[in-house]
């Protein structure tokens, strides 16, 4: 089809996306920690992030996008696989199998004691690796005309 | 109690349905983009908020579950939908899409008569 050269205007699409990418980002931050007892986890989390960051990129350009979310997504992807990696190893330290989880209660200053588990930290990883590979695929083929 | 919830949350679930029905067929029947869109919008929007509100007033009174995620929703759905209706009709509009024969009323033609981008397509006519 003819690319027509209509310069729209996008006042509400952007305003709507203003708003709604919080409530879409909460919910994935949400997901992520419901994980352990609720459906969830670090997969679908990195999924609602990247789609919040992609409702983004619908409605600004992508250098807009670039300076809102100053993030080598790449480096986000790698940081992820490591903190995965690091989790996994801690075990070994302990004199138990690699990938062997702790849980336990951890006391905090404020919040008091809190259970805490390090499959968090695995569940972290992998979300950083998905919303990483997701934002690197989606921006690498959006940049090619 | 619990009877009276029941019926309001069955009542509701049932409008819902009933509405997005009557949206679905005047998505058939209608005659172009922006009638069907309209009926699209309108008629799924509130119907999936009964049907998501009916869910939310069960789940609260009959099972004792504030479920906040269903609320979130409702007021998602109140947002996103026109919008994404406002959208698919823009870009009907601006892909030259025709209006209905026997329409009226067409604002943006008015408004870009001094453009012939926008206006030099045969296929949008005034009445």
């Amino acid at each position: 089809m003819k690319r027509t050269n209509l310069k729209t205007n996008d006042l509400i699409l952007q305003t709507t996306v203003n708003i709604v990418f919080f409530i879409i980002f909460i919910f994935s931050i949400y997901i992520f920690f419901a994980g352990h007892y609720t459906p969830g986890g670090g997969f679908v989390g990195g999924l609602l992030t990247s789609s919040a960051i992609v409702l983004l990129l619908l409605a600004y350009d992508v250098k807009t996008v670039a300076a809102i979310v100053p993030f080598n997504f790449l480096k986000v992807a790698a940081a992820g696989l490591l903190i995965a990696l690091a989790t996994g190893a801690g075990g070994i330290f302990y004199g138990e199998p690699f990938l062997k989880h702790a849980h336990g209660p951890v006391h905090f200053p404020l919040f008091g004691e809190i259970e805490l588990a390090s499959a968090t930290a695995f569940d972290l990883g992998v979300y950083l690796t998905v919303v990483g590979v997701t934002m690197t695929i989606i921006q690498t083929i959006g940049e090619t005309e | 109690m619990i009877e009276i919830s029941k019926a309001i949350s069955g009542y509701l679930i049932l409008q819902g349905a009933v509405l997005c029905f009557i949206a679905s067929i005047g998505v058939l029947r209608l005659p172009d983009v922006y009638t069907r869109n309209h009926a699209a919008s309108k008629g799924a929007t509130l119907g999936v908020m009964s049907l998501l509100l009916g869910v939310f007033l069960y789940f609260l009174m009959v099972e004792g579950h504030f479920n906040s995620r269903v609320l979130l929703g409702i007021a998602f759905v109140f947002l996103t939908s026109p919008v994404a209706g406002h959208l698919i009709m823009r870009a009907a509009y601006n892909t030259k899409v025709p209006l209905w024969e026997n329409s009226v009323q067409n604002d943006l033609k008015k408004k870009n008569a001094g453009d012939p981008e926008r206006t030099s397509h045969p296929r949008i006519r005034d009445k």
